[in-house]
């Protein structure tokens, strides 16, 4: 209950603040970090809502106490100063509740941490390998694997001084030629690892940030309950082109990713010459 | 009055022994003295921080709208990189080591640094290990772009630059450690009859710890790229997989070295804070031993703490709730530090001039920026917020409107003293209004960005991004140019203007206060009498 106030006073507030500068565009103002549709995406929000909570209500009292501070105990109001410089009881006070708010805070945190690293029982596992610039996904329960790019549409707008107006591509710098697809509800655990340098694959609504690194193999999971097109970056700086090695995740009902299956393993982007063809590229 | 005593005892001193400043470039080149080669030190950081600002203003120039207009991302990269190293030992750490220089011996009652030759060494280190830095920029390949982190394998693919880089960030190490073992053993050795440790005043304490971390540290990171170094040009495979080594390795020494680092930028900050409020609260600062405490408790925990930079890099789960939990334990000593200057100001009479000002605002901001560094500590909810623009707005939020906000609060508070000359009272007040909206028109916007999914170091981003990066972008600027007006009412008040009195300010604590405006060449030939 408290945590829809505080988000929408929340947004509010910021509205009025964005509103000066743009008032048309407000719809595209995210402020806030996306809920998500994974399990763990929704206990990671509520965490993130939870620990802002705390920081905003002992903000209102600090800030507050120091406000009136700064109107009340003035020179130019004629008061004298106290003397005073001690205080055994409120110092223990203010060691002692900071204290059990982190404690009370600190539970939650490492049961979600649990959570997010328990990767056993997965339905299927796919082998993430970052590169200098795009990723490669393996289906390693089945014979599938193919490079995953930033799309040409992006590719050309993003040249310096391309001509191209960024707003007129669609998804500019977060779509790819071929997307990871994922079944829905099926808990997908991601191995993961790098060829050159270190990259990391993040996709926001699925709450997964992993890094990626030559020599280490790391696990990550989701398992997305919502059917739909995510979108994500690497988020570890790997040269050039960071920005430009999007990650998407195409999740599909059941019966639309076996007939994805079907087509991969008959034909077009798993074949060796296609892999071949997109290693030129 | 005692000052007037302590004053004329020591100009008295001086007209025996002759030991005036030289005249010219002399002076400057083979000094030994504290305030010259203090002032040096603030002369060399303020260069190098408009230095890192005209790159921020590049990075700030290219974000201003999507789309690639201005620079190639590989340049965006140099930019990003080089503006990091420099802010970090260029701008931030040379000024509270001017800062140290100018005040610590005076506030402890020294004549001087104990050993004021290598002081002079540990100055003149910088201005060559900084050419040297910049001057990859203009080698083939360009500067270093892997970030200030240097994270490999991506830092092995600089080109002619990682050696000059890797020299330059050992050479800036040696300065910091001579520095460092400057103050310790002029703290340790040179306090006036009287002023026991739990006299000194509060931003001694802070550089006494500061010191000590920057010993205990810098070794750490010169080994780090030496490492590097070996790794790229004599065959060894510390950090390459191939070869059997570890590149996560790399971050962990980087960050052992690193989290001390941040605190060696704030601890200082923190000491300046706590001469201020007092002054202008016309009150004693409250808690002056907790003070001392939680300093010391934020060092000792500044060690234990460091691999929660990289939480997304695969550590077992003991390891990531030790560090979750160290961490938060961080926020209890910095709230009681907090919670003191607030209880300093409580019930004081306060006046609000511009070192004061600054010094709220630190107060304000560097809460803020306290918060989201406890929301980065909740492990689960950092997945989300690792390498984003929220972590870009953190870090901000600690070292702009925290560390410089209270290197200009102290430069402010100090100015009088230094040039016996009151700085103009209405354009500081300007700057800092001035700085104070601008820099948060920067940076609020940043945590909106990352919460949004916007990864940080990237040129280029997602339409959606558009808005909070254009208004980031205004912040930016507008920033950048009330630092000009900085540098005008420094030289302003250098050159002249109202007559300071030797107390300044209204009722002031601390030794410094006793001696001239400006003070003597040498400051206490005879040591105070502290009771």
């Amino acid at each position: 209950m408290s945590r829809t106030i505080l988000n929408r006073l929340h947004s509010a507030a910021l509205a009025l603040f964005a509103s000066a500068f743009a008032p048309a565009a407000l719809a595209d103002w995210a402020l806030n970090m996306p809920v998500g549709v994974t399990e763990v995406s929704k206990e990671v929000y509520g965490l993130h809502m939870l620990i802002l909570g705390v920081c905003v209500a002992i903000a209102i009292v600090v800030f507050g106490v120091m406000i009136v501070s700064i109107f009340l105990h003035r020179k130019s109001r004629g008061v004298e100063p106290a003397q005073f410089y001690h205080s055994t009881k409120a110092e223990i006070i203010w060691t002692v509740i900071p204290i059990i708010i982190l404690i009370a805070m600190a539970v939650p945190a490492a049961e979600g941490l649990i959570k997010v690293e328990d990767t056993r029982n997965a339905d299927m596992t796919v082998k993430v390998t970052g590169y200098q610039w795009r990723w490669r996904y393996d289906y390693l329960d089945h014979d599938i694997g193919f490079y995953s790019t930033l799309d040409r549409e992006s590719n050309q707008a993003r040249r310096v001084n391309s001509g191209t107006d960024p707003f007129s591509v669609e998804n500019y710098l977060l779509e790819v030629d071929h997307p990871l697809v994922v079944p829905v509800g099926a808990k997908v655990r991601l191995l993961l690892t790098a060829a050159d340098v270190l990259h990391a694959w993040w996709v926001p609504d699925l709450a997964v940030k992993k890094d990626a690194i030559p020599g280490y193999i790391n696990e990550a999971w989701f398992k997305a309950d919502v059917p739909g097109i995510y979108r994500g970056q690497c988020a570890e700086l790997c040269g050039r082109d960071h920005g430009f090695m999007p990650v998407v995740v195409h999740v599909l009902e059941r019966d639309e990713y076996d007939a994805w299956l079907v087509e991969q393993t008959t034909d077009k982007v798993a074949s060796p010459e296609n892999v071949a063809a997109t290693r030129k590229l | 009055m005692s000052q007037v005593d302590t004053h004329s005892h020591t100009d008295h001193h001086d007209d025996h022994h002759d030991h005036g400043p030289a005249k010219g470039l002399k002076r400057w080149l083979f000094t030994t003295n504290h305030k010259d080669i203090g002032t040096m030190y603030l002369i060399f950081s303020l260069v190098m921080f408009m230095t890192g600002g005209a790159m921020a203003m590049v990075i700030r120039a290219e974000l201003f709208q999507p789309g690639l207009q201005l620079v190639e991302p590989g340049f965006f990269n140099q930019m990003t990189t080089m503006h990091a190293l420099i802010m970090v030992f260029g701008a931030v750490m040379p000024a509270t080591v001017g800062l140290a220089n100018w005040m610590i011996p005076i506030m402890i009652g020294a004549p001087d640094m104990a050993l004021p030759r290598m002081n002079n060494w540990s100055f003149w280190i910088l201005p060559f290990a900084f050419t040297m830095l910049l001057s990859t920029l203009i080698m083939p390949g360009g500067g270093p772009a892997g970030g200030w982190t240097m994270y490999p394998p991506l830092i092995q693919q600089t080109g002619v630059a990682l050696p000059f880089l890797i020299f330059a960030i050992h050479m800036m190490g040696v300065s910091s450690i001579m520095g460092a073992i400057n103050i310790v053993v002029t703290i340790m050795n040179m306090r006036a009859p009287g002023m026991t440790l739990l006299k000194m005043p509060l931003f001694v304490w802070t550089w006494l710890i500061t010191a000590y971390l920057l010993v205990a540290v810098m070794p750490v990171l010169a080994g780090g790229v030496t490492m590097l170094l070996t790794d790229q040009y004599f065959g060894t495979t510390f950090f390459n997989a191939a070869g059997g080594g570890d590149p996560v390795m790399f971050q962990h020494i980087f960050w052992f070295f690193g989290h001390p680092e941040v605190y060696i930028m704030i601890l200082p900050a923190f000491g300046i804070i706590s001469e201020i409020i007092p002054t202008f609260s016309r009150k004693p600062l409250f808690g002056y031993e907790s003070m001392v405490y939680a300093t010391a408790s934020i060092a000792f925990l500044s060690f234990i703490v460091w691999a929660h930079h990289m939480f997304t890099v695969g550590m077992p789960i003991a390891g990531q709730l030790f560090f979750m939990f160290s961490t938060m334990m961080i926020a209890v000593p910095t709230g009681v530090k907090v919670f003191n200057w607030i209880s300093t100001m409580w019930r004081g009479a306060m006046t609000f001039e511009t070192p004061m000002l600054f010094s709220l605002a630190f107060v304000f901001l560097f809460t803020i920026g306290g918060f989201s560094g406890l929301m980065l500590a909740i492990a689960p909810a950092d997945f989300q917020y690792h390498d984003t623009y929220f972590v870009v707005a953190h870090f901000h939020y600690v070292l702009v409107p925290g560390a410089v906000f209270a290197i200009m609060a102290g430069v402010y508070y100090w100015l009088p003293k230094w040039t016996g000359n009151m700085y103009d009272e209405t354009l500081g007040k300007v700057h800092f209004w001035m700085s104070t909206i601008f820099v948060n028109v920067l940076f609020f916007p940043q945590h909106f960005l990352g919460l949004a999914g916007m990864p940080r170091r990237i040129p280029d981003y997602a339409t959606q991004f558009a808005d909070f990066n254009m208004i980031s972008s205004i912040g930016g600027f507008g920033f950048g140019l009330s630092q000009l007006l900085f540098i005008y009412v420094v030289i302003k008040c250098a050159k002249g203007g109202v007559k300071a009195t030797d107390k300044v300010w209204d009722e002031p604590r601390g030794l410094e206060w006793t001696l001239s405006s400006p003070p003597p060449y040498h400051s206490f030939s005879v040591a105070p009498e502290i009771k």
